[in-house]
């Protein structure tokens, strides 16, 4: 009678690539997650006391009325439309200072969304007035 | 004559565990690291569609300005004359610093321009209207 030799089968589960494995999944967390970053709309301030004589031509004015309401160069005009107007009078002059004047009682809101349209327009020199 | 057998020295560092050992320091840190847990003061950022990233996050001081005006430095209430004092004495530590003015949209402009008129004398002059990205 023939005894049959039994089938050595091993019984370990190979661990020598689990660490890779592990490191893997570190590195593709470490690289999905995204930590909240601080962002905005930049600006650098005058110093304090730092007046500079400029032409009256080279300035655009915009005011920001209590009541939320834009003028740019003399005219009121919806918020949405001053992209526009910014960039048609710097094609005319590329020097232009836009100075934005807001009132003191009105929105900071109101003011974000015009400096935005400011930015959106490419403006490279905006000047914040003094509110009286 | 005699030639000494020369000793056998095994050429290999060990570097089965080398993985635990990294995961030790791995769950060390985990453990020890704290993320800050307050924000601040409550307040509703503004919108804004051309909302940069800065660059930096070392140099960055947050301004907190509530809808009803109450103003904050780094998690402390100040009021606005004294925040020349509080910026000016950081500027000297770091002349690299970026003010992020963190205010509610609701907030009257008249705060901010205050805000902004005691940082200027404080020689604080990169500031950054905080906003959140609108689409």
């Amino acid at each position: 009678m023939k005894i049959r030799k039994k089938l050595r089968v091993s019984e370990e589960i190979p661990t020598c690539s689990m660490a890779d494995i592990a490191f893997l999944l570190i590195i593709f967390f470490l690289v999905t997650t995204t930590m909240n970053m601080d962002k905005g709309l930049g600006l650098v301030l005058p110093g304090f006391g730092e007046q500079k004589r400029v032409r009256k031509t080279q300035i655009c004015n915009v005011w920001v009325n209590a009541a939320g309401s834009v003028m740019v160069g003399g005219e009121i005009m919806e918020i949405s439309k001053i992209k526009g107007e910014i960039k048609r009078r710097l094609a005319e002059n590329e020097k232009l200072i836009v100075s934005l004047k807001t009132d003191k009682e009105s929105q900071y809101g109101t003011f974000i969304e015009v400096l935005d349209q400011l930015k959106l327009a490419e403006a490279p020199v905006i000047s914040l007035a003094v509110p009286d | 004559m005699k030639f000494t057998s020369k000793a056998k020295v095994t050429e290999k560092i060990p570097t089965a565990s080398m993985a635990d050992i990294a995961f030790l320091l791995l769950i060390f840190f985990m453990l020890s690291t704290v993320f800050k847990q307050y924000q601040g003061l409550p307040i509703q950022l503004p919108r804004a569609q051309k909302t940069q990233k800065i660059e930096t996050k070392r140099n960055i001081t947050h301004v907190w300005t509530t809808a009803q005006g109450r103003v904050a430095i780094d998690d402390m209430l100040v009021d606005i004359p004294s925040i020349r004092t509080i910026m000016y004495n950081k500027r000297v530590v770091n002349p690299k610093i970026i003010v992020s003015l963190k205010t509610d949209w609701r907030a009257r402009y008249g705060v901010v321009a205050d805000v902004m008129e005691e940082l200027k004398r404080a020689d604080a002059l990169r500031v950054n209207f905080a906003t959140e990205r609108k689409r």
